[in-house]
């Protein structure tokens, strides 16, 4: 039972007031794009054993939607923030750095 | 025999006697015994039969480790199964039954398993029932259903009640030992928020039986004063009767808590489920007793040393009149010493160790109680209860030396730290040779949302056996601060020795028990060892080792020893297996708490509900509604009032409360372009006033809902969803509103609720509104497809021209508040018009007989639109919209789909919903071809025959066709291939 700061409402939220989205970031793949990067996108996901980003919604709650970057060997929460963006903020880059200095990346 | 002694007793109040009855024999015990004491005072050692063979078994423990002494509790709606003795509290006309035996539990038939032992080993079942496949359904499988399983289910409802609540801390110290006192007054001296929990009902563990003395204190006083300083913190709460059950993510702690356990029906919820979360939890749950592994360890009167010690000084009972004790360390000692000192026989000590001049050994010889070194157990004597021990050299092959007569075995292998708590969240171990335990690894803890530890062991449960070293390590957890001191005597270490003699044969090893609970020897460890399972998981799984309701507390590290000898490599590296909550068997009840019957789950109710309920209605629930399925008429079966309905809503009108239909409400300057990318068809082009069916689908182009979508304004759109899908639709338009195209300027506000829907279908529909009055709603003013607001009957209205049945029909909106008046008014001004309520089955049989399809029937997420014969609805000029790619796989356009068709059966026969047609051939699995299945099948009254609609391969293609489709009773019905559309094909009677 994760506990997630929602980053639009500032509550520490229980994991039963939220709803879980899978993994965050991925790229929309449409009309005109190829079978490969229809399928990586519909279906091929990180499942990563260490830090991660996953997006979740507040849904018993302000009902916005955010990302958290998490371990999820160790469940150490990196940090949250708005979903309305296409890569995390410097500051979280930062935070995951920090606390991993061998991280990769998120890509 | 286990006797009642003349004087002491801690726990017990002679003064308060109390009458109980086991397998219906009246027994008396005192206040503060637990059933397992009073068993005992009364001389009942013999409480069960074991799982696999039978065999008598007695109580083994003092505490929630106990794996043979369980027993079914109560009776009627208060029974309960598999309810240890040792941690049930006695009360007045408590009444035991003990359990897997037949006929009794003296004579019991099943015991034949055990001379049939050397034919159950361990992958037993795995083995013997592959072979041949009928036998196991028909031969064995019911014999073993009848013979295994412990305690017998619950048949009545349970009559107690249960409930849930939350609490929060600073510091959760879990156990009340002296460890987990010490390490609450060191957190509750800092001011910090701290909650103490305790299984039992007594506080301080372990340490007065073991005659612990801290700052000059003996340990009943010490805890005392602890107790009360604890006691006077505001800042501190205690909790007795309530186990720490599991550590989860974050610091979040399951606890049950007996309230009413004791004194059942006395109105109070019989327990309560504590849902915790701390920022650190101290566990400080003890240590366990290890039993040896001898040949017939599992005879009744065979004890923990340290339980037997339990019994003696919490409830002055004597398992024994003359008890051998067999260790390999010293703390058993303390046994000898106190059933000396208590006026009963030691006939004699053996100390598997070839040396025992520890302080401990000492004091027992300088007794005179016989202790003899480098000796073992080579059998037990007796069956329903120990008659003595014929012992041997530990180091030979079990050459017996001598018998002693006794009727009780203290045995002691070591201690183990409780490390559930620790493990349940991550928490690594490391072997301890010295003390020959698997303890918490203080550098590997289980980490909450910072990444650091959230949980640290005091006392035993780190490792920590005497009472100094416990009051220093709880200290140490706590913060730090002031060590009370214990004077302890000198332990010299343990050995590490598990079975005993060390050369002991196969027949020896065929009666060494280590799981006793599930029954597994050393010899099906040893088995499993050489058969190749090589994994302690394996083996664990093979062998069912410690995967008993107990979870193995005392035979997982035995188990663990004997694989690591079998495979020849150390300890550490078999590992252990996974500890999971909850520590002890948590009871159903305290899980579900409160949600039981009708607040199970959330009712949502129309504003029409209690019309409904008051006419004859029978219910349909639909998600978290309830809709009317039809109203009754007195006399009426269901099928007949559905047939009425369509009948009457045809030919005269036909109320329906559609108020459960999604409402969502979509606005902004982005809010067409939104609603392009969110249905197939366009949506921005619909012109104010305007109604337009569309379709949903999710980003594999599988059909997820459908309705009709009303332009409100410019910016502003309508759109009906299923009644299951509200909510659902919702979230999917705010999911891609916020995390794809969040600059796009559009809100959404799900207002299903706000309003209440009525459907007023049939050819009297329009003559009912001009009733009502108040607007125009001829078909020159509000046509077919369009909406207008307006007033009907006083009340303020959005009328829709939509049809789901084929007929002339209005779907009015009105504020919620208004729902139910404005349905008694449509009631009301249709009665001389043949008006009648219908509810959701009439709509099914209509909207089949109009070929349209229904989200859920004629899709399960695997059909996309062009199945259903609705590419018309599918924008051939969008560049995209949400599914769009997902469709243009190469699967999806092929040709050779399921696609959806009109079934008739040749002799108007009804189709069995979800009838498969069968193909030609056969499949790879050597099961027969499918070429189509039914997805909806009604009878039709307005064509008196069945219809039915259904997805067959190339369906479209093959109109006229007849094929087959399977029924229940195996036989085939012929129908034939027709249009989907049954009744008013070219749309006539919904346009007028």
């Amino acid at each position: 039972m994760l506990i997630l700061e929602c980053p639009h409402c500032g509550i520490r939220a229980e994991e039963t007031e939220l709803s879980p989205g899978g993994e965050a970031h991925l790229k929309r793949f449409g009309p005109g794009s190829s079978d490969q990067e229809f399928e990586d996108y519909m279906f091929a996901r990180k499942n990563p054993k260490g830090v991660h980003f996953e997006r979740w919604r507040h849904a018993y709650g302000c009902g916005k939607w955010f990302i958290a970057a998490r371990c999820t060997a160790t469940l150490e929460v990196f940090g949250t923030y708005p979903a309305q963006t296409a890569e995390p903020p410097q500051h979280i880059i930062d935070a995951v750095k920090t606390r991993r200095p061998g991280w990769e990346g998120y890509k | 025999m286990s006797t009642r002694l003349a004087c002491g007793g801690r726990l017990i109040d002679r003064r308060a006697p109390r009458t109980f009855s086991f397998n219906g024999k009246k027994m008396r015990g005192f206040l503060g015994d637990t059933l397992a004491s009073a068993l005992l005072a009364n001389d009942q050692m013999l409480v069960g039969r074991s799982f696999k063979y039978h065999r008598p078994r007695g109580i083994v423990a003092a505490g929630p480790e106990e794996p043979n002494a369980l027993v079914g509790l109560g009776t009627g709606s208060r029974f309960e199964p598999n309810q240890r003795v040792t941690t049930t509290e006695l009360f007045d006309g408590l009444t035991a039954t003990s359990q897997n035996h037949w006929p009794s539990l003296e004579f019991d038939v099943g015991v034949v398993n055990n001379y049939a032992a050397r034919f159950l080993p361990g992958g037993f079942y795995y083995k013997t029932f592959i072979h041949p496949r009928f036998a196991w359904k028909h031969v064995f499988e019911p014999i073993i259903r009848r013979s295994a399983g412990l305690g017998k289910a619950p048949i009545d409802r349970d009559a107690d009640r249960y409930e849930q609540a939350y609490d929060f801390a600073d510091i959760l110290v879990i156990g009340g030992g002296i460890a987990g006192l010490q390490a609450a007054l060191v957190a509750g001296r800092s001011g910090a928020r701290v909650l103490v929990l305790e299984q039992t009902a007594h506080w301080g563990g372990r340490a007065p039986v073991d005659e612990v003395e801290i700052d000059g204190l003996t340990a009943g006083e010490w805890i005392d004063n602890a107790v009360q300083e604890l006691e006077g913190m505001e800042n501190v709460t205690l909790r007795l009767r309530t186990m720490g059950a599991g550590v989860y993510d974050h610091g979040y702690v399951l606890a049950e808590e007996k309230i009413a356990d004791h004194s059942p029906a006395d109105g109070r919820p019989r327990k309560r489920l504590w849902r915790i979360r701390a920022a650190k939890v101290i566990a400080a749950q003890g240590a366990i007793e290890r039993p040896l592994s001898f040949a017939g360890n599992d005879v009744p009167g065979v004890m923990l040393a340290g339980s037997v010690r339990d019994f003696v000084v919490n409830h002055a009972v004597a398992p024994g009149d003359r008890t051998v004790v067999v260790t390999n360390n010293d703390d058993a000692y303390r046994t000898a010493i106190l059933l000396v000192e208590a006026g009963l026989s030691v006939p004699a000590v053996l100390d598997a160790r070839p040396v025992a001049d520890g302080e401990l050994p000492r004091r027992a010889r300088a007794m005179g109680i016989r202790v003899e070194t480098g000796r073992a157990i080579a059998a037990v004597k007796g069956g329903k209860r120990v008659t003595g021990v014929a012992t041997c050299a530990q180091a030979g092959q079990g050459a017996v030396l001598e018998t002693v007569a006794c009727d009780s075995v203290a045995m002691s292998g070591g201690w183990s730290p409780v490390v559930h708590l620790w493990s349940h969240c991550g928490g690594k171990l490391i072997w301890d040779e010295a003390n020959a335990h698997f303890r918490p690894d203080p550098d590997r803890p289980p980490t909450g949302q910072d990444g650091q530890g959230m949980v640290v062991t005091a006392g035993s449960a780190s490792g920590a056996l005497t009472a100094d070293a416990v009051l220093a390590d709880a200290t140490q957890a706590a913060g730090g601060g002031n060590v009370p001191q214990a004077t302890v005597p000198q332990e010299a270490p343990v050995a590490a020795i598990w079975v005993m003699p060390q050369g002991a044969g196969p027949d020896l090893r065929a009666k060494m028990w280590l799981d006793y609970q599930n029954d597994v020897k050393v010899s099906d460890v040893q088995l499993a060892a050489r058969e190749g399972y090589t994994s302690v998981e394996h083996t664990k799984r093979y062998t069912t080792l410690g995967m008993a309701t107990d979870q193995g507390k005392l035979s997982n590290i035995n188990g663990l020893a004997v694989l690591s000898q079998a495979l020849s490599i150390d300890i550490p590296q078999v590992g252990t297996t996974t500890f999971r909550p909850p520590y002890t068997p948590v009871t159903i009840g305290a899980l579900a708490g409160e949600a039981r019957d009708e607040i199970f789950q959330p009712l949502r109710r129309t504003p029409i509900h209690e019309w409904h309920e008051t006419h004859d209605v029978e219910w349909e629930p639909v998600g978290l509604w309830r809709r009317p399925y039809c109203y009754r008429h007195p006399g009426e079966t269901s099928h007949q009032a559905v047939m009425r309905e369509v009948s009457n809503t045809r030919k005269n009108v036909g109320l329906l409360d559609a108020s459960t239909l999604g409402k969502i409400i979509v606005k902004g300057p982005d809010a067409g372009r939104f609603l392009d990318m969110l249905y197939t068809n366009m949506m921005s082009t619909l012109p104010v006033g305007k109604c337009r069916y569309g379709l949903m689908c999710n980003e594999q182009g599988f059909l997820s809902d459908d309705g009709v979508v009303a332009r409100i304004d410019d910016e502003t759109w309508l759109c009906h969803t299923t009644s299951g899908g509200a909510d659902r639709i919702h979230a999917w338009m705010e999911d891609w509103l916020q995390c794809e195209w969040w600059d796009w300027q559009v809100f959404t506000a799900n207002v299903t609720e706000q309003f209440a829907q009525v459907a007023v279908v049939g050819p009297n529909a329009r003559k009912l509104l001009e009733k009502l009055g108040g607007m125009d709603v001829s078909k020159e003013t509000l046509p077919f497809m369009q909406w207008q607001d307006g007033t009907l009957g006083g009340f303020r209205a959005r009328v829709y021209r939509i049809s789901f049945s084929g007929e002339l029909s209005y779907e009015i909106a009105v504020p919620a508040n208004e729902g139910r008046a404005f349905w008694d008014a449509c009631v009301a001004a249709g009665a001389e018009l043949g008006a009648m309520p219908y509810g959701t089955e009439c709509l099914h049989v209509m909207r089949a007989e109009k070929g349209f399809i229904m989200i859920g029937d004629e899709t399960d997420g695997t059909v996309i639109p062009q199945d259903l014969n609705l590419a018309w609805a599918i924008s051939k000029k969008k560049a995209d919209y949400l599914g769009k790619r997902g469709q243009e796989r190469a699967f999806l356009a092929s040709p050779d789909r399921w696609k959806l068709v009109g079934l008739e059966t040749l002799d108007g026969s009804v189709l069995e919903d979800g009838a498969y047609a069968p193909g030609e051939g056969r499949n790879a699995n050597g099961q027969r071809n499918t070429q189509g299945r039914v997805t909806s099948t009604y009878h039709s009254p307005t064509l008196g025959r069945g219809i039915a609609m259904g997805l067959v391969l190339r369906g479209p293609e093959r109109m006229g066709e007849v094929i087959e489709f399977t029924k229940l009773d195996g036989t085939l019905t012929k129908a034939k291939i027709v249009d989907q559309v049954f009744y008013d094909k070219e749309g006539a009677k919904q346009d007028v």
